[in-house]
């Protein structure tokens, strides 16, 4: 559903990302690693159309971004990182606001928010302005917005910062049970996120894919060792 | 383009979600009034005509049309919403147009709200419908022409500072080309020619004829391709 081939972007001089490639099929989820200033987000803002890349391509289901942003921005889900959001909107004017925008316009944006609301656990702050949610509750309104129009391909950019522990495992709950039906790429600090739901794992380190391959490939790497310690020996470079 | 109706919807109503609306009403009103009252010597006159009111327009818009617009782009990129709107299924193009015309659409609402004054001229005389008819329509289309340089500017920068004072930076050129202080001094420097052509790329300029009742097609080109050409060049700053 995504196929990202030899993806580059650079700022000035600055290669940001170089020759990024991979695939995500229907019902992977696909983890992405990597040090602060690696390339995840770029990469990720690459995919949804947000930032020309440079050079390479990125399709999403058969479209290629720089061809048809508008159709690639139709079939997806994002989550930015931080979860941003027009905070003097109440939860249930921004989710209404977004429906609209992705084509739900009138009594047919009520189902869609709804499930999103309820999805999210949002139902309690429906009437609450963004503004004045905590931390966690902003970064699910962010969640909710992404797969308000249920897309087939979500890219969350870190989904599960800012959550207490339990609200980390509901959110990963929901989104192993999104993936089943979709494909799913994120962002994550968090070795366990990635052992606890990804079915593969992507390490970018300064802006070139170093691994790509499973949990249990990636844990095979030094048997016995912590996540973290594969980690940095992996990205010993990149300090 | 029907994709650009729920984003002007929601640019429109967040004015009001805020208190940017409600202060910047009162300030624009309580400024268009006083500067009529007290520097335009309105009831001195004693003609029942808004010249008075209208000849400060484009001066007022020169500030208060920057604090209106610097938000539009600026606010979007600093709290990272821009990525949010630009991830939803619109062109850039949609997302300047809509969000240009619900500025605009504020701006034609404050303007409107000034509409007592035209109810005291009508009290207090007999003035000519018409003539306040074409200042009103003229002082809107000029409002647009500010806002798209103001729009612009907010595209260039996620400071909303830098934002107002480069936009009355421009605006201020734009204006300054047509005042006649200023042009005499270009016509002591400048061939005349020269002069004229520089003159006819201000607001005022094309702002007056609108306030004796004249509607000539060549002032509503020039706000007109004037919006235009900073929208453009807004889309251009976006993509880029």
């Amino acid at each position: 559903m995504i196929e990202v081939s030899n993806l580059s972007k650079s700022y000035g001089t600055k290669p940001a990302v170089s020759g990024v490639s991979f695939r995500v099929q229907q019902g992977d989820i696909l983890g992405f690693l990597g040090p602060n200033g690696a390339g995840k987000s770029t990469t990720m803002k690459m995919i949804t159309g947000f930032l020309q890349p440079s050079s390479g391509t990125a399709k999403v289901g058969g479209i290629d971004v720089a061809v048809d942003p508008v159709g690639v921005k139709r079939q997806v889900g994002y989550l930015p990182e931080s979860a941003p959001a027009y905070g003097e909107m109440t939860v249930l004017e921004f989710l209404e606001f977004i429906a609209e925008s992705r084509g739900f316009r009138g009594a047919d944006r009520k189902a869609p928010v709804e499930r999103a609301l309820r999805l999210t656990h949002l139902i309690t702050v429906q009437h609450q302005t963004i503004e004045t949610l905590s931390k966690g509750f902003k970064q699910r309104v962010g969640f909710a917005q992404a797969l308000l129009h249920d897309p087939d391909v979500l890219i969350l950019d870190e989904p599960t910062d800012g959550l207490d522990p339990n609200q980390k495992n509901e959110v990963r709950a929901l989104i192993k049970e999104l993936a089943q039906e979709k494909a799913v790429v994120l962002s994550t600090h968090i070795l366990e996120e990635v052992e606890a739901i990804c079915t593969r794992i992507i390490l970018i380190s300064e802006g070139k894919v170093v691994v790509d391959e499973t949990p249990a490939e990636f844990q095979a790497r030094q048997p016995g060792a912590r996540l973290d310690e594969i980690f940095a020996s992996l990205t010993k470079s990149d300090v | 383009m029907t994709h650009v109706i729920p984003v002007f919807k929601r640019e429109f109503l967040g004015y009001f979600r805020s208190p940017v609306a409600y202060v910047f009403l009162v300030v624009f009103l309580m400024a268009a009034v006083g500067l009529a009252f007290f520097l335009g010597r309105f009831f001195d006159a004693g003609q029942a005509t808004l010249e008075s009111f209208f000849v400060f327009h484009p001066w007022l818009f020169l500030f208060l049309i920057p604090a209106a617009g610097m938000r539009l782009w600026s606010e979007e990129k600093r709290t990272g919403t821009i990525e949010l709107l630009f991830t939803l299924p619109l062109t850039t193009l949609e997302a300047v147009v809509s969000k240009y015309l619900a500025a605009w659409a504020f701006l034609c609402v404050a303007i409107a709200l000034t509409f007592p004054m035209a109810l005291t001229v009508g009290y207090l005389g007999d003035p000519d419908w018409g003539i306040i008819l074409t200042s009103y329509m003229g002082s809107m289309l000029m409002a647009g022409s500010y806002l798209g340089v103001c729009s612009l500017m907010s595209a260039l920068t996620k400071n909303q500072v830098i934002s107002f004072v480069l936009s009355v930076i421009v605006c201020l050129i734009l204006l300054f080309l047509g005042w006649s202080v200023f042009n005499e001094l270009l016509e002591a420097y400048l061939p005349q020619f020269l002069a004229d052509v520089l003159a006819n790329f201000s607001f005022i300029t094309h702002f007056e004829p609108f306030t004796k009742g004249i509607i000539d097609p060549s002032d509503v080109v020039f706000f007109l391709s004037l919006t235009g050409f900073t929208l453009f060049l807004n889309v251009v700053a976006l993509e880029r």
